[in-house]
C-alpha cells in the first residue's frame, strides 16, 4: 500500500450544476426571444447576434491568451454577453457596432476589471449603453422596411394609442430579442424552472415600476392606473428582457435576500423616471447599470442576521 | 402539518443511503495491534494507568480522565502494551496512544450483575456514564457526564435524542435503532430520570418513517416521550439545526444546547448510556457504517474501539482497487485519509471509500455571485463573502459578517457551481481567528 490516497478538506461530495451550465441554461432561455427576432427582424438579425457572439468569444479569448490567464471562453459567459447585446442592437445599425460593442464589453467592462465575476456592470447593458451615447443615430433607429413608425414607447410619451396587443406578441419595431414578451417569459420560465433564477428580483422590478407609473406615469397622480398603459409599458421597450434577463445576473445584482428586493425596487422607480420624465422613451438599460453600480452599498447594509443571533423566530 | 425544519440546507441528490440501509450490524473481532489515542474526546488527554509489558483485559482501563472534562479510555481486546507512542489519529495530528499486542483470546474483565436502572439516583447514573468514558458519539466527542451536569437541571426542557442521521451514505444510527430500539429509548428514559421538567423527543428525518413507527410503538403510553419527525435535509442532525425544529429556539455559536434548555444526545450515546447504567460496562464498541462506491461488501459494523482502519476495511470485505479517496466520516464532514495506519475512536462514525474524487474533477474557478451558498446556509450567512474576507485574509470584516457562527457543515461548497473551496477557506479562518484570541487570553 505505497500508494496515498487523495485529500481535501471536506465536504466531498458536490453537487451537479457547475458555472457552465448555468451559462448554457442561460443561452437556451434566451433562444424564444432571439429566435422570434430573427423570424420578425429577418436574416440580418441573426448576423448581428452571431457577430457580438464571435466578437465576444475571440475578444475573450485574445485577452487572456496575450495576457497569459487561463482561458475561460469554454464557460459560455462570453456567450451570454454577445448574445445579450446582440439581442439588445437595433436591427438596421451598421455590423460592425455590435463588434465595437462587443470588444466594449468584453475587453472594458468585463477583463480589465478582473474576469468573469469581478465585472460591476453588465458587460452587454454597459456596452449598449456606450453605444447609444457614442453613435446615438444608429441606436436609436427603429425603422426597417416593416416599421417606418416611432416605437410604441416613444409614441406612448407622445401621448399616442398603441396596440397592446402586438406589444405582448412582439410585432413591433425595437431591438432584435426585445419585442416579444411572450418569448422572454417563456425563457424566463425556464431559468425559474432550473432553479438559475428566483423571481424575486423581477417580481420587485416589475411591481414596483407598475405603481410608480400608475402614480406619476400619465397625467395627474394616479391616473396612470389604466389596464392598457400599464400593460404596454410592461410589454413596451427592454423591460422584460432586462427585468427577467439583465437585473438578474448574478455578478451585478446583491446577493442577499433582502438586498435583491431593495435592488428591485430601486430598479422600478429609477426606470419609471427615465420614462416618464427622462427625454428618451426608454430607461430600462441605464436604470440597471446606476443599479449594478449600487449593488457593493446594498448588500453591505442587508447583511443578514445570523441563526441564533435574533435571525430566526417563531 | 408543516414539517418541522430549518433554514437553508441541501437536497443532496445521491444520500448513498441504499447501500447499507438494510445491511445489518456485523460484529468485527480485531485480530491485530490495537491502538487507543489518549484524545479522543474534546477537553483534556486521559492518563494512561498501565505501562509497557502490562498484560490487560478486554473492558480494562487503560487511561483515566484527565480532568473533570475528560473520559477514561478501555481496551477492548486482550494482550500486552507494546507501547505508548505518538500515533498519527484521524485528524492528521500526532497523538500519544497506547498500543496494545492483541493475543487474540478476547479475555474479559470480569462484568458487575445487571442492575434496573429505575432504582439508580440521579448521581449513581451521571457516575456510571462518567466512569464509562461515554462521550458524543455524533462526531464532536464532548463528555457526556459534562453534558448531563448542567448547572441548572431543573432548568433542561428537551432532552433530544438525534436520530435525524442526516449526513448521507450513513446508516449506522438507522440500523441501531431498527436493531435495538428498546435500548436506545432506555438511554433516553435514563437521562429523562436526571431532569425531572424535560420532556425526551426522539427526532428522526421522513425518510426513515419505519424507524420512527417503530420508536413510536415503544413510547406509546409514555407522556414525557415523544417521536418529532423532521424533513430529511442535511445538515438536518447538526445540533443548532436540530435544537431549532424541534423547539424552535435558535442557539448562536457562544451558547451550548443547556443555555436554551436542551439537552442533545447521539443513538449510540444512548445506546452506551444504557450500556454502562444497566451492564455495567464501559464504552468499548461502536456502529460504523463501512461504504462507499469502492467498498466492496459495504455494511454495518460493530467496532471495537481502537481497531486499525486497515484491519477494519480488510474484515468488512475490503476496497476496490480504483478507491482515490477513502473519508473517515460522511461526505459532507468527514476527514479524508491519506493511508490507513490509523485507530478507530470513539467518534469515528464510518469509513467511505469513493472512486472519484468530486473535489479533484474540477478546478475552482471565479465567483459569480449567484447566492446559492447563501440560500443553502443554514446559519443565514453569505458563505461567498466570507470566503473572499478569508482569502484576503480580512479578519475584522470575517468577524463583521459573523464568519463565527459558521457550523462547517459543507452545505456552501457542496452548491457551488464555480466549486470553490467555500467551507475550507471559511474553516481555516475561523480557526486561526480563535488560535489569536486563545493567545491573547493566554
Amino acid at each position: 500500500m505505497s500508494e496515498l490516497y487523495h485529500v481535501s478538506a471536506s465536504p466531498h461530495d458536490r453537487a451537479g450544476v457547475r458555472t457552465t451550465h448555468i451559462m448554457q441554461m442561460v443561452v437556451v432561455a434566451l433562444l424564444p426571444a432571439a429566435a422570434y427576432g430573427i423570424f420578425h427582424f429577418g436574416y440580418r438579425a441573426a448576423l448581428h447576434i452571431l457577430i457580438t457572439i464571435a466578437a465576444s468569444v475571440i475578444t475573450e479569448y485574445l485577452y487572456e491568451y496575450f495576457m497569459h490567464k487561463p482561458i475561460t471562453v469554454t464557460d459560455f459567459s462570453a456567450v451570454v454577453t454577445g448574445l445579450l447585446l446582440g439581442m439588445n442592437l437595433p436591427v438596421a445599425a451598421p455590423l460592425w457596432i455590435g463588434a465595437l460593442g462587443a470588444v466594449f464589453a468584453i475587453l472594458v467592462v468585463k477583463q480589465l476589471f478582473g474576469g468573469l465575476g469581478q465585472n460591476f456592470m453588465n458587460p452587454a447593458l454597459a456596452a449598449r449603453c456606450f453605444l447609444v451615447i457614442s453613435f446615438a443615430g444608429y441606436m436609436t433607429n427603429f425603422t426597417t422596411d416593416t416599421y417606418t413608425t416611432a416605437t410604441p414607447l416613444a409614441m406612448l410619451k407622445a401621448g399616442e394609442s398603441v396596440d397592446t396587443f402586438s406589444m405582448i406578441t412582439g410585432n413591433i419595431p425595437g431591438a432584435i430579442g426585445e419585442t416579444s414578451a411572450i418569448a422572454i417569459l417563456i425563457g424566463a420560465a425556464f431559468l425559474i424552472l432550473m432553479g438559475v433564477i428566483t423571481i424575486r428580483i423581477p417580481i420587485t422590478y416589475l411591481v414596483t415600476f407598475l405603481i410608480f407609473m400608475g402614480l406619476f406615469g400619465k397625467g395627474g397622480i394616479g391616473q396612470g392606473f389604466d389596464v392598457h398603459f400599464l400593460a404596454a409599458h410592461l410589454a413596451g421597450g427592454g423591460l422584460m428582457l432586462g427585468a427577467w434577463f439583465m437585473a438578474t445576473d448574478y455578478v451585478t445584482s446583491p446577493i442577499t435576500k433582502a438586498g435583491q428586493i431593495i435592488y428591485g425596487v430601486l430598479l422600478g422607480i429609477l426606470t419609471g423616471i427615465f420614462r416618464v420624465f427622462g427625454s428618451s422613451a426608454e430607461g430600462v438599460s441605464y436604470a440597471i447599470i446606476i443599479s449594478n453600480l449600487l449593488v457593493p452599498l446594498i448588500e453591505r447594509i442587508t447583511v443578514p442576521k445570523p441563526f441564533g443571533k435574533g435571525g430566526e423566530r417563531r | 402539518m408543516k414539517i418541522a425544519t430549518f433554514h437553508g440546507g441541501i437536497h443532496p441528490v445521491n444520500d448513498g443511503k441504499a447501500l447499507t440501509k438494510d445491511k445489518e450490524i456485523r460484529r468485527i473481532v480485531p485480530e491485530k495491534e490495537m491502538a487507543y489515542p489518549l484524545m479522543q474526546h474534546i477537553g483534556a488527554p486521559a492518563k494512561p494507568v498501565v505501562g509497557k509489558g502490562d498484560r490487560v483485559l478486554a473492558g480494562q482501563m487503560i487511561a483515566e480522565a484527565g480532568g473533570f472534562v475528560s473520559a477514561p479510555i478501555y481496551a477492548t481486546v486482550s494482550g500486552t502494551v507494546k507501547a505508548i507512542e505518538p500515533r498519527r489519529m484521524v485528524s492528521g495530528a500526532m497523538g500519544d496512544a497506547i498500543v496494545i499486542e492483541n493475543d487474540g483470546l478476547h479475555e474479559e474483565v470480569e462484568w458487575p450483575p445487571e442492575r434496573d436502572w429505575n432504582s439508580c439516583s440521579g448521581e449513581e447514573i451521571v457516575e456510571a456514564v462518567k466512569k464509562a468514558g461515554i462521550v458524543g458519539m455524533g462526531g464532536a466527542g464532548f463528555p457526556t457526564h459534562v453534558k448531563l451536569s448542567p448547572k441548572e437541571p431543573e432548568k433542561i426542557e428537551y432532552v433530544i435524542a438525534n436520530c435525524a442521521e442526516c449526513e448521507p451514505y450513513l446508516t449506522s444510527d438507522y440500523r441501531r435503532l431498527m436493531e435495538e430500539p428498546e435500548k436506545v429509548v432506555d438511554g433516553l428514559r435514563i437521562i429523562l430520570k436526571l431532569f425531572p421538567h424535560a420532556k425526551g423527543v426522539l427526532a428522526v428525518e421522513d425518510n426513515k418513517m419505519d424507524c420512527a413507527v417503530k420508536l413510536r410503538q415503544i413510547v406509546a403510553g409514555e407522556s414525557n416521550i415523544s417521536v418529532q419527525v423532521l424533513r430529511t435535509k442535511y445538515p438536518q442532525g447538526s445540533e443548532r439545526q436540530l435544537i431549532y425544529a424541534v423547539t424552535g429556539r435558535a442557539l448562536s455559536s457562544t451558547q451550548l444546547p443547556a443555555d436554551l434548555g436542551c439537552i442533545v444526545q447521539n443513538v449510540d450515546t444512548l445506546y452506551s448510556i444504557r450500556r454502562a447504567v444497566v451492564e455495567g460496562r464501559p464504552l468499548m464498541h461502536r456502529v460504523m457504517t463501512v461504504t462507499g462506491d469502492g467498498a466492496l461488501d459495504p455494511g454495518n459494523f460493530l467496532v471495537p474501539i481502537g481497531t486499525g482502519y486497515e484491519e477494519l476495511l480488510e474484515k468488512a470485505g475490503g476496497f476496490s482497487e480504483h478507491t482515490k479517496k477513502i473519508v473517515s466520516g460522511g461526505p459532507m464532514m468527514g476527514i479524508a485519509l491519506f493511508d490507513l495506519h490509523m485507530p478507530v475512536m470513539k467518534t469515528s462514525s464510518a469509513i467511505l471509500c469513493l472512486t472519484k474524487d468530486e473535489v479533484a474533477r474540477f478546478e475552482p474557478t471565479a465567483c459569480i455571485s449567484c447566492g446559492r451558498c447563501v440560500e443553502g446556509c443554514p446559519e443565514k450567512l453569505l458563505p461567498a463573502r466570507l470566503s473572499r474576507a478569508a482569502l484576503h485574509g480580512d479578519k475584522a470584516a470575517f468577524e463583521k459578517l459573523n464568519g463565527m457562527e459558521c457550523v462547517e457543515c459543507g452545505c456552501c461548497s457542496y452548491v457551488c457551481p464555480a466549486r470553490r473551496h467555500l467551507t475550507h477557506t471559511i474553516k481555516s479562518m475561523k480557526r486561526t481567528i480563535l488560535a489569536e484570541k486563545r493567545q491573547q487570553k493566554g
